[in-house]
Parts: C-alpha cells; sequence; structure tokens
C-alpha cells in the first residue's frame, strides 16, 4: 500500500468521496439557485428549507404510505415543487417591480416559517432512513457503498440534463431569451409569468431532489437545510451566476476541496470554502464563471 | 430639510425623555435589552438605509464584540469601559476586513458575501477557545464603572447604557445629516452617478461600514455586560435575521424606525418565550406580512399617512420623506 504525504489513503480516498458528495449537492443546490435567480432577480433564501422538504417528503413517503425511496425519488421532488409554485404565485409574484432585495427578505421569512414548523413537528434531533441500496465495493485502495456511487452518478446525470434543457432545446432558448428580455418574448407570444412560475417549481424540484439523496446519507433533520444554504450561497459568489456549466464544476469542485481540508487541515474544513470565497472576491469580484458587468 | 432636522431632535428628545422615566413602570434589565437591540438596528440601519447595502452578517461584530468585551473583563481583568472598547475596536477592524471584501460586490451578492463572511466567523468562534465553545463565556464581571459607578445595580447600569444608546445614535444622526452622509444617500440613489461625479465610492462605502460595524460592536460589547454572558447565539445566523427584522418592522431608513422595531421584536420575543419553536414562525410570518404589506415599516408608515394628512387627503403617494428603499430603485 501506498502513503500519501502522510496520510493512509483509505482516509484521503473516503474524504474525497464524502467530498464529492457534499459537491454534489452544491452543484445541485446552486443550479437551482442560478437558474432561479436568472430569471427571476430573486435570491431563493427558501433553497434549504426546500431541500430539507425533499428529505422530509421521502421519509413521509415511506413512513406513512409506504412508497420506496425510488417513488420518492420521482415523486418528492413533484410534491415540493408543487409548493414552491404556490409560494411564487401567492407571494413572490407580488413583489418584481420591487428592489431584488424584498425578494430575499421574502424568502428568508418563508424559510424560517417552514423550518419552524418541520421543528415544532418533528423536534430537531434527526430521523433515520434507510439507505436503499446497502453494502458496497472494495475497489483496493478503498472501499466503495455503493448508495454514495449512486448519489454522485445519479446528481452528475441531473446536472448535465438540466445544462442540455437549458442550452440545447427549444424550451431552454425560450428561457434564456426571457432571462434576457422579458418582455420582448412576451411579445412573441410566450407566456413569461407561467414559465416563471415553472422554473421557480422547477429549481425548487431540484433543491427537493437533493434533499431525497441526501436522507439517506444523513439524518433528516428540519434544520439540515439552513446551513449548508449559507455554504451554497457562497459556492453562488464563487462560480458566479452567470454559467449552468460553471455552477455545477464549482459545486464539484468545492467539494472536492472540502474534503481534502479535511484530510490535511481539518480545523479548516468548515471554513475553507468561504475564504476561498473572500480570494475570489479580491481577485476577479464577478466570480470564476461570472461575466463583469 | 431645517424643519425635519428640529424635528427629528424633538422626537428623539421625548424618546430620551421617556427613556428617563422608563425604568419606574418596566424592569430595567428589559430595557436595557431593548436599548442594545435598538442601538445594534440603527447601526445595521446607517447601511441600507442611507447607503442601500443590505449586511446578512452584521451578528459577527455584533456577537464578536461581546466575546472580546467579555473576555476581557472577565479574564484578562481590564475594566469595564475598557472592555468595551476593546470590543468596539475589534468590531471596527473586523469591519474594515469584511467591508473591504464585500463591498467588491453589490446588492443581492453583498447580502450573501455578509452572510457567508459571518458564517466563518461563526465557526472561528465555535473552534477557538478564548470563546469557551458551546458554553460561551459565562458570569463576566460587572465592576464598577470608571471606578465609581455602581453598574451592578440595574437601575444605575441602565442610565449607563440609555447614555450610550444616546451618544451611538447622536453619532448616525449627525453622520447622516453630514455632507459624508449626502454623499452617502448620493451612492443608495444612483452609484454610477456618484463615481462619474468624482466621488471614490467604494471608499465612502468602506467607511460607512466600518462605522456601522463598530456601532454594532458598541451594542455587543454593552450587552455582553449586561447580561454577563457572550455566546454563539449573539454570533450566529439567526441574529443577523433578527436585525433585520427588527429593522424592516420599524422602517427601513428612517431614523427612528430600528428603535421603535427593535422595541416591537424584544418585546414580542418576551411575551412568546414561553411557544418555543412558534417563535421562529411568527418572526418568518412577520418578515412575509411586512415585505408585503407595508415594506415602510411602522415608522415610515406613520411618517407616509402624517404627509397624506397634511396634503390634505390628496396624494398618498410618498414624498422625500419616505426611504427609497422601499419604492423599489434597482439595486444593480
Amino acid at each position: 500500500m501506498f502513503e500519501l504525504i502522510g496520510v493512509a489513503p483509505q482516509a484521503l480516498f473516503g474524504q474525497l468521496l464524502l467530498g464529492l458528495i457534499n459537491g454534489a449537492f452544491y452543484a445541485l443546490l446552486s443550479l437551482g439557485l442560478a437558474v432561479i435567480f436568472g430569471l427571476m432577480n430573486v435570491i431563493n433564501f427558501t433553497h434549504g428549507a426546500q431541500y430539507m422538504m425533499g428529505a422530509f417528503a421521502s421519509w413521509m413517503l415511506l413512513q406513512y404510505l409506504g412508497i420506496p425511496y425510488w417513488g420518492a425519488l420521482v415523486l418528492a421532488p413533484i410534491l415540493v415543487g408543487a409548493t414552491g409554485i404556490v409560494i411564487e404565485r401567492l407571494f413572490i409574484s407580488r413583489l418584481y417591480h420591487l428592489d431584488h432585495l424584498y425578494g430575499l427578505l421574502l424568502t428568508f421569512g418563508l424559510a424560517l416559517i417552514i423550518e419552524g414548523l418541520f421543528r415544532q413537528q418533528y423536534g430537531s434531533s434527526g430521523l433515520p432512513y434507510t439507505n436503499p441500496i446497502p453494502g458496497g465495493t472494495n475497489l483496493g485502495f478503498m472501499f466503495l457503498p455503493y448508495y454514495r456511487a449512486w448519489v454522485i452518478v445519479f446528481s452528475l446525470v441531473v446536472c448535465f440534463g438540466t445544462w442540455f434543457m437549458i442550452e440545447k432545446t427549444k424550451l431552454g432558448s425560450y428561457l434564456r431569451a426571457a432571462t434576457e428580455r422579458p418582455d420582448l418574448v412576451q411579445a412573441f407570444g410566450i407566456n413569461v409569468p407561467r414559465m416563471i412560475t415553472l422554473t421557480y417549481g422547477f429549481g425548487v424540484g431540484l433543491a427537493a431532489l437533493a434533499g431525497v439523496l441526501a436522507a439517506p446519507i444523513y439524518s433528516v433533520n428540519p434544520v439540515m437545510g439552513a446551513n449548508l444554504i449559507i455554504v451554497v450561497f457562497a459556492v453562488v459568489v464563487i462560480g458566479g451566476m452567470g454559467s449552468i456549466l460553471g455552477s455545477i464544476v464549482t459545486g464539484f469542485g468545492l467539494g472536492i476541496v472540502e474534503g481534502l481540508t479535511k484530510v490535511f487541515y481539518p480545523e479548516a474544513s468548515n471554513t475553507v470554502i468561504f475564504i476561498i470565497m473572500a480570494i475570489v472576491l479580491m481577485l476577479r469580484p464577478q466570480g470564476l464563471f461570472g461575466t463583469p458587468r | 430639510m431645517e424643519a425635519r432636522k428640529n424635528r427629528d431632535l424633538l422626537v428623539f428628545a421625548g424618546f430620551v425623555a421617556l427613556g428617563l422615566v422608563a425604568p419606574l413602570a418596566v424592569y430595567p434589565l428589559f430595557l436595557m435589552k431593548v436599548l442594545c437591540f435598538a442601538l445594534f438596528a440603527c447601526a445595521f440601519n446607517l447601511l441600507i438605509g442611507y447607503v442601500g447595502l443590505l449586511s446578512f452578517g452584521h451578528a459577527m461584530f455584533f456577537g464578536f464584540a461581546a466575546y472580546v468585551s467579555g473576555y476581557s473583563v472577565k479574564v484578562l481583568g481590564w475594566p469595564t469601559e475598557v472592555g468595551i472598547l476593546a470590543g468596539v475596536a475589534v468590531a471596527a477592524a473586523l469591519g474594515l476586513v469584511a467591508g473591504a471584501i464585500a463591498i467588491r460586490r453589490q446588492g443581492i451578492y453583498f447580502a450573501m458575501v455578509t452572510l457567508a463572511l459571518a458564517q466563518m466567523v461563526y465557526f472561528f468562534c465555535v473552534q477557538a477557545k478564548f470563546t469557551g465553545g458551546e458554553d460561551g463565556i459565562q458570569a463576566i464581571p460587572r465592576r464598577p464603572l470608571l471606578g465609581l459607578l455602581p453598574i451592578t445595580n440595574d437601575f444605575v447600569f441602565y442610565y449607563v447604557v440609555l447614555a450610550i444608546f444616546c451618544a451611538g445614535f447622536l453619532i448616525i444622526w449627525r453622520t447622516i445629516h453630514s455632507p459624508f452622509g449626502q454623499v452617502l444617500k448620493a451612492i443608495r440613489e444612483n452609484e454610477a452617478r456618484a463615481i462619474s461625479l468624482g466621488y471614490a465610492v467604494d471608499r465612502f462605502k468602506l467607511i460607512a461600514f466600518v462605522l456601522s460595524a463598530a456601532l454594532a460592536g458598541l451594542a455587543g460589547a454593552t450587552k455582553a455586560i449586561v447580561f454577563q454572558l457572550a455566546s454563539l447565539t449573539d454570533v450566529a445566523w439567526q441574529m443577523s435575521g433578527e436585525v433585520v427584522l427588527m429593522t424592516l418592522v420599524g422602517g427601513m431608513g428612517t431614523v427612528f424606525g430600528p428603535v421603535v422595531g427593535a422595541g416591537i421584536i424584544i418585546t414580542m420575543q418576551n411575551y412568546l418565550a414561553g411557544f418555543g419553536e412558534w417563535v421562529l414562525v411568527i418572526q418568518g410570518g412577520i418578515f412575509v406580512v411586512t415585505v408585503l404589506l407595508f415594506r415602510r415599516g411602522v415608522v415610515g408608515e406613520i411618517m407616509a399617512l402624517a404627509q397624506y394628512l397634511r396634503r390634505g387627503g390628496k396624494s398618498a403617494a410618498a414624498g422625500p420623506s419616505s426611504p427609497a428603499v422601499a419604492q423599489g430603485q434597482p439595486a444593480e
């Protein structure tokens, strides 16, 4: 067995794998944030709460209706996305003519409400969710649990599927056009308000999907989204919200960096992403993939 | 303009008079809490109301200054007033660093960057030795102020806190009515124009940010001595959210709004203390209702109403006295 700078390869690759998984969540969440921000100019502070709702939805589907993980993987994002559509219609749609900051404040308030309700109902200790694909395989240099491999592969597929839909399809071209000039697109007979509503639902659905994927790895917990969303904000600032591909690369990349920090300098593992954010802001304020204004 | 300044001073005198007699009716400890948070909210309001910068990380100054003053008074044995000043100085230094990073982005990004920086400070406080981790710094002694004022007596200490609040408030009031404050407002209204007029916009923003951080630190340092406690609650993101809520409810960009907002939110928390997680739900609800229905906040709405009545009920349109933030000028 080889030794890497005094670190056992088992620990190194184990943390690398965990980093990749965190990176998958960062990518899925920042992707949703970027899609929503692109079209609506709203930073969705509720995103963390909606990720948590996704995890809870899969737990509830199993607990109350007996629907297994694979059903929840489809149903939970649709259900949570539908609540997102209701939220957009009831609240957020009233703020489009105002300063963007009000969207941030509103969604922050909504996040507090959702988190408070779940804490009231389920307490703040976690609920367990059984791993749907137990077991794993020994790769020689590390042990690879099947479920973690599945999370990485599946989230990559979802990320690139989203990228393909937005960059390469007709629907995506409408979306991109509406991001630039909603008034003109509307004049061409496309129902932009409905498109905005559905886009918000889609972004929320992505957050919920990340929640479903997270449920078997981390325990299902009302506060699981609150701290994660702040890290995702930093990820978004580092990457810049200009490009879909940029969000994906930054998300996975920062997850790996965080994993490596856990191995080599664990004290900084909580803060490394924020430090990177500060450095990026000093050197390239618009973000790695952002366009300067 | 002059008339409004005089009216503001009159209202301020009224507040001070109310503050002087308040401990006869209400517990001084509760009043001191209100005053500390009112000062915190005023400091926050200096940025959002007069420069148009939404900081979502002001807890880092409030909480970190609380730790510094608590540590220097309890562990290092410094006098109370030096401990508080140390908290202010460290908060200002932290504000200089955080501000230099955060002002590189505007609008929504500024909010996200400040939030992320505050989270970094939070994790630092969780891990650092001197903060006492989950326990925080407890039983911070209340040494006689300047060696003679017995602040162990809540009544005496209350008047000291009132004086600290008034000093902080007057510094802010002086700032926003100075030529410097006028430039800040110009930046809020139209940053590109201010740049084209030759103002070093970033320097103005940074000075305002440091001032706001220092005053938030003054509030936090005082709070630590009042409650004899500095803990992770003071530096967590929920605290940043609370100060946003206070200012929003009271009225962003109004001089007295943050004071009123702090009074409302602290009173509410006092009454709802036994309701557990519902406090979170109710606070979120207030956020939503305020943003949707009365963005000008309590004080802003009262001012708009007064203006409406003065015009003989002809026009409800908000005049120059209403906060520009509430009218939705583009952020970027």
